[in-house]
């Protein structure tokens, strides 16, 4: 991958705000959320940063100031470089980001995914709707209190759980959580029960 | 050369054309031969369920390759794929518009169990929503896993008491 050795410059330059950011491969930086979309825009428009690959957020957990990062990552077409941009929501409890889809399109998605996964609302998106939960669902799951196994709560119809009187519980752990372990081979590293020493019937050990 | 063999066949000149049966007998006969299939295809099991439909395995060998895209017309509902919480209720309401006599194949580790899905997403098996009649290990399993189940179901449903169940008023 080819590093675009004048971006920093030509960022800074721009933006005195923006701050250089830890990064083991493309050039990265944070920027105040108010100068996230003039930044991008500057990005997009000037800079030849033309392509939104992703945009993700992450929780640096409850207790955490600032507790959630809106992360882009930008790429372009004619360079053949790459960009990530950071940003920290500026409130806690109701954390929000200005919406990157007058910029480009694709981000709409990404943004309903983010808010239905952490709940960050993007001021100015034209449909905020969760993406992924049905919109009943009550809860933020890629949170970090939020536990992987879930919590109980009602399915999205009321005639079906009136009908079954089934609603949403917390997944059985014993055995699991069944993920891939890092660092073995493939054929050992695949999602299976592991640690079998507890399950229902037996407490699992301290 | 092969000729027809009139002493093994039905002979109406000598039995007359009235044939003597138990209802049930009769009943079961229809449906185990002709078990229409509501392909409800949610995850990587779908493809083995096609797989059963093609030429290799050819599913029609036992009178279910009519896949019914409609509840109304379809006699099996199989849970082929991951279930999640989200589709669930879906999942149910086409269970509840089939016609009755109505039977339930659980294809595979998620749609039994949840399999690996052991998360806030995943329903934790189909048969907290749905009656299920047979459960088919793998992930996914095969299409000659799927044939055993549709099998086995057939072998169910020739012991139900079919007349009593739905034609007596008891």
């Amino acid at each position: 991958m080819t590093t675009d050795v004048a971006l920093p410059t030509a960022v800074s330059q721009q933006f005195p705000s923006a701050t250089p950011r830890t990064s083991l491969d493309c050039p990265a930086f944070n920027i105040p959320a108010g100068d996230a979309r003039a930044l991008l825009k500057h990005l997009r428009d000037t800079l030849g940063y033309d392509f939104l690959m992703d945009l993700t957020a992450i929780d640096w957990s409850a207790g955490q100031s600032p507790r959630f990062t809106v992360v882009w990552h930008l790429y372009s077409s004619t360079k053949h470089t790459y960009v990530r941009i950071a940003a920290h929501c500026a409130t806690d409890a109701e954390p929000a980001m200005p919406t990157a889809t007058g910029l480009w399109a694709g981000a709409d998605w990404h943004e309903r995914e983010v808010y239905d996964m952490f709940g960050i609302k993007f001021t100015g998106h034209p449909d905020l709707r969760r993406i992924l939960m049905w919109d009943a669902y009550p809860y933020f799951p890629l949170r970090k209190e939020f536990p992987l196994a879930g919590l109980p709560t009602e399915m999205s119809d009321a005639d079906i759980n009136a009908e079954t009187g089934v609603g949403v519980i917390a997944a059985p752990m014993a055995g699991g959580p069944f993920v891939a372990t890092p660092g073995e081979p493939m054929s050992e590293a695949e999602p299976r029960a592991k640690d079998e020493t507890w399950n229902e019937q037996r407490e699992k050990p301290e | 050369m092969v000729t027809a063999n009139p002493e093994l066949a039905y002979n109406s000149k000598i039995e007359g054309d009235v044939t003597v049966t138990r209802a049930d007998a009769a009943i079961n006969w229809l449906r185990t031969n002709s078990m229409w299939p509501m392909p409800m295809g949610l995850a990587c099991c779908a493809i083995e369920l096609m797989a059963s439909a093609a030429s290799r395995f050819d599913i029609a060998r036992f009178g279910a390759e009519v896949m019914r895209f409609s509840p109304r017309q379809s006699d099996c509902m199989i849970v082929a794929g991951t279930v999640t919480y989200k589709m669930a209720p879906v999942v149910r309401r086409i269970y509840d518009q089939m016609a009755a006599p109505k039977w339930v194949i659980a294809m595979g580790a998620c749609a039994s169990s949840g399999g690996m899905y052991r998360s806030y997403a995943t329903l934790q098996g189909v048969d907290r929503i749905l009656p299920v009649d047979v459960y088919v290990s793998g992930c996914p399993p095969r299409p000659e896993a799927l044939l055993d189940a549709l099998m086995k179901l057939q072998t169910k449903v020739r012991t139900e008491r079919s007349w009593k169940k739905n034609f007596s008023a008891a």
